[in-house]
C-alpha cells in the first residue's frame, strides 16, 4: 500500500497543531497514494472533520481508551489494523510525550526501527529522506530506512507549516478494535492535573523569554516569567536549570525539550549549548543577554547584550511596565 | 526491593562531538563518561531502595568497547553492581537494537528487578524511545517522563509530565519508569564511595552470551543509513553591545522595530 498514516493525537476534542503540520507534510510526500489518520480519544466526528480538512481521506479511530496510557493500547491497535488491512508505507508520529511512547511500542510490535527528531522530509523516488539537525543545528544529517516498511518517523513540531488541503473531506471513518494488551497496559491514570497557565503555550507563543544558569538562582526565574507576561509570551528554560530543578521539564527548550519558532526569542543568561540552540535557532529574531562575550549564543543573536542579566532584566521589565501603565 | 537502572556512557559533552566520516556514527574513541541524565535515575533508585528498607541497585549498560569509567561513577554513588554488555558488533546499534540488548541483560538479573529506571533520553543520541521499547520487549507496563516516583504496596505511583500539567499514574511492578532530569538531587560520590566502587562487581556479557543474533544489533540491525551530512544554513551574528547601564533601552528599541512593542 502506498499510503502515509499520521498519528492524530487529540487534546480537548481537537487534533494537536503538530498533527495538522504532519498531515500537510504527508500530502506533499505521498505522491499517488493517500494520506490517512490514526486517532484515539473522545473527539470522534469533529476530530475526523478537521483531519479531513487537512487532507486525511480516511480516519482510523480506536475510540476512547479510558484511563489507559496511550502507548501500549494505541500501538496494539495500529499493529492490529496493519495485520488486518495492510501496512502503510510510512507512519508519521508527532514528537510528544504520548507520541514517543506509541512509536517505541509500535517499533517492537512491528520489529521496525524508528527515525526520531526528524525536522524535514523529502521524497526521492520511492524513498523518504529524513533530515535531522545535529551539533546544535550547525549540520543537517539526512537518513533513510533500508528495510521494508512501514517506516516509523517521529517528527518534531514546527518542522512543517500546516495548511488546509484544497479538496477536503473524510470519506471514511473506520472504527478500530482495541486488542488485548495484557500486562503492558497495566499502568493506569488515577488522576489528571492541569496546571494553571496564563498566556500562550510555549509551542505557540510569538514571544519566548528563556532563562539559564546566568540567572544565578531559582528565585530569579521570576524575571523571566514577568518579562514573558509583559510581552504576551511564554517562559522557557535551558536544560541546565531544568536539570538543577529550578523549573519543570515542560519549560525546556532544546534538543531534549521543545522546539520553538517565535517572532522573537529572548535568551537571558543562556550560553548557547548546542543542545539548546537546536530548539530555538528557527526564531525570527533572537536577543541574547549574557555576561560572557564569548558565549556561543551571540553567534546567532540579532541583538546581543554583553551584560549581567540581574542588571539588565529588572530595568527592561521596569521600562516596559511604565510604557504599558 | 531491587531496582535496575539503565545507564549510558557517552563521549564527554564538554568536548565537541564528531562523526566518523565513513560510518557517520558518533566517534566514541575517547574517554566515556556517565551521561548526566542518568544520574537522576541512579539517585532515584538509591532513594527507593533505602525507603523500601532493603534491596540493591544494579546498573545495566551497553558499550562497544568495554568502557567502565562511567559505570564506576554510578557505582560510587552507591549502586551495588553492574552488568555491562560490550561487543564490537554493537557499534552502530539504533534504539531498537539497544533495547533488545538491555532487555536481554535485564533477564539475566537474579533476583529479577522489581523496577527498571531509565532517563527519558540520552544526551548523545536523544532518540527517547529506548525505555518503551525495552518495556514492550519485556512485556511490562511503562510510565515515561516521571517527575515524581513512589513505590507502595507492590505498585509504583508516578507523576507523569503531560502537555497540560501532569497525570497521576499507578503501575503494578515490575515496570519500566523513565525519569526527567531534576526530579531528585543526584548525590556526589564520596571518597569512600569511590574507593568502594573499585571492588564492586561488573559482570560482562557479549551479544552471543546473551543469546542475541548479531543481525539484530549494530549497523545491520539498525536497518537505516545516513545519506549525507552537510552544513546547515548559517545564521550570522548581528549587533553586539556591551551593557553600560543603558542596554535595556536598545532592547526596547529592537522590540519596537520588530513590532513586538
Amino acid at each position: 500500500m502506498d499510503s502515509i498514516w499520521v498519528l492524530a493525537e487529540q487534546s480537548g476534542g481537537s487534533p494537536l497543531g503538530i498533527v495538522l503540520e504532519l498531515l500537510t507534510a504527508a500530502r506533499s510526500l505521498v505522491g499517488a497514494g493517500t494520506v490517512e489518520a490514526f486517532t484515539w480519544g473522545a473527539g470522534g466526528a469533529e476530530v475526523a472533520r478537521v483531519l479531513g480538512e487537512y487532507g486525511a481521506t480516511k480516519v482510523y479511530d480506536a475510540g476512547d481508551i479510558g484511563d489507559s496510557l496511550p502507548g501500549p493500547r494505541v500501538a496494539a491497535a495500529i499493529a492490529h489494523q496493519i495485520a488486518a488491512g495492510g501496512a502503510p508505507r510510512a507512519i508519521f508520529v508527532p514528537t510528544t510525550y504520548d507520541g514517543r511512547d506509541i512509536a517505541g511500542r509500535l517499533s517492537v510490535r512491528l520489529d521496525r526501527p524508528v527515525l526520531t527528531n526528524v525536522v524535514g522530509l523529502t521524497a526521492e523516488g520511492a524513498d523518504l529522506i529524513t533530515e535531522h539537525a545535529i551539533f546544535g543545528g550547525s549540520q543537517v544529517l539526512k537518513a533513510r530506512f533500508t528495510s521494508d516498511g512501514p517506516g516509523i518517523y517521529v517528527i518534531r513540531a514546527k518542522s512543517f507549516a500546516a495548511e488546509p488541503a484544497e479538496s477536503a473531506g473524510v470519506s471514511d471513518v473506520v472504527a478500530v478494535e482495541l486488542p488485548e494488551t495484557g500486562a503492558t497496559d497495566a499502568a493506569k491514570i488515577a488522576g489528571r492535573h492541569v496546571e494553571a497557565q496564563s498566556g500562550p503555550k510555549l509551542d505557540d507563543a510569538s514571544v519566548v523569554v528563556s532563562g539559564g544558569r546566568g540567572l544565578a538562582s531559582a528565585e530569579n526565574y521570576a524575571w523571566i516569567e514577568e518579562l514573558a507576561r509583559l510581552l504576551g509570551g511564554a517562559a522557557g528554560a535551558s536544560r541546565a536549570i531544568v536539570d538543577a530543578g529550578w523549573v519543570p521539564y515542560s519549560h525546556q527548550v532544546g534538543q531534549t525539550g521543545k522546539t520553538v519558532k517565535p517572532t522573537v526569542y529572548i535568551a537571558a543568561g543562556i550560553s548557547g549549548a548546542t543542545q539548546h540552540m537546536v530548539g530555538m535557532k528557527g526564531a525570527k529574531n533572537i536577543i541574547a543577554i549574557n555576561k560572557d562575550p564569548d558565549a556561543p549564543i551571540f553567534s546567532i543573536a540579532d541583538l546581543g547584550v554583553v551584560g549581567d542579566v540581574s542588571k539588565v532584566l529588572p530595568k527592561l521589565i521596569d521600562v516596559i511596565k511604565s510604557r504599558q501603565a | 526491593m531491587n531496582v535496575a537502572v539503565c545507564v549510558k556512557q557517552i563521549p564527554d559533552p564538554v568536548e565537541p562531538y564528531k562523526l566518523d566520516p565513513n560510518t557517520h556514527s558518533l566517534v566514541r574513541d575517547g574517554k566515556l563518561v556517565l551521561d548526566d541524565s542518568d544520574t537522576y535515575g541512579v539517585e532515584m533508585a538509591l532513594q527507593l531502595v533505602e525507603a523500601a528498607g532493603g534491596g540493591d541497585v544494579v546498573l545495566i549498560s551497553m558499550a562497544p568497547n568495554g568502557e567502565t569509567s562511567g559505570l564506576r561513577t554510578a557505582l560510587a554513588m552507591g549502586a551495588a553492581s553492574a552488568v555491562l554488555v560490550s561487543d564490537p558488533v554493537l557499534s552502530g546499534s539504533d534504539a531498537l537494537g539497544t533495547a533488545k540488548v538491555l532487555a536481554a541483560a535485564v533477564r539475566t538479573l537474579d533476583p529479577a528487578p522489581d523496577l527498571v529506571l531509565t532517563a527519558t533520553e540520552s544526551t548523545d543520541g536523544y532518540t527517547g524511545t529506548t525505555p518503551v521499547q525495552l518495556a514492550e520487549l519485556l512485556g511490562w507496563p511503562s510510565v515515561t517522563f516521571a517527575k515524581h516516583v513512589e513505590v507502595k504496596d507492590g505498585s509504583v505511583k508516578v507523576a507523569r509530565q503531560t502537555e497540560a500539567g501532569y497525570d497521576e499514574v499507578t503501575s503494578p511492578l515490575p515496570s519500566v519508569v523513565s525519569v526527567t532530569a531534576g526530579v531528585v538531587e543526584p548525590r556526589y560520590p564520596s571518597f569512600k564511595g569511590i574507593m568502594a566502587a573499585r571492588s564492586r562487581p561488573v559482570s560482562e556479557h557479549t551479544v552471543s552470551s546473551l543469546g542475541i543474533e548479531e543481525a539484530q544489533v549494530g549497523f545491520k540491525g539498525a536497518r537505516q543509513e545516513v545519506v549525507v551530512v552537510q552544513a546547515s544554513e548559517a545564521r550570522s551574528a548581528g549587533e553586539i553591545i556591551v551593557d553600560e547601564g543603558e542596554a535595556h533601552e536598545r532592547v526596547v528599541a529592537f522590540l519596537e522595530q520588530i513590532k513586538v512593542l
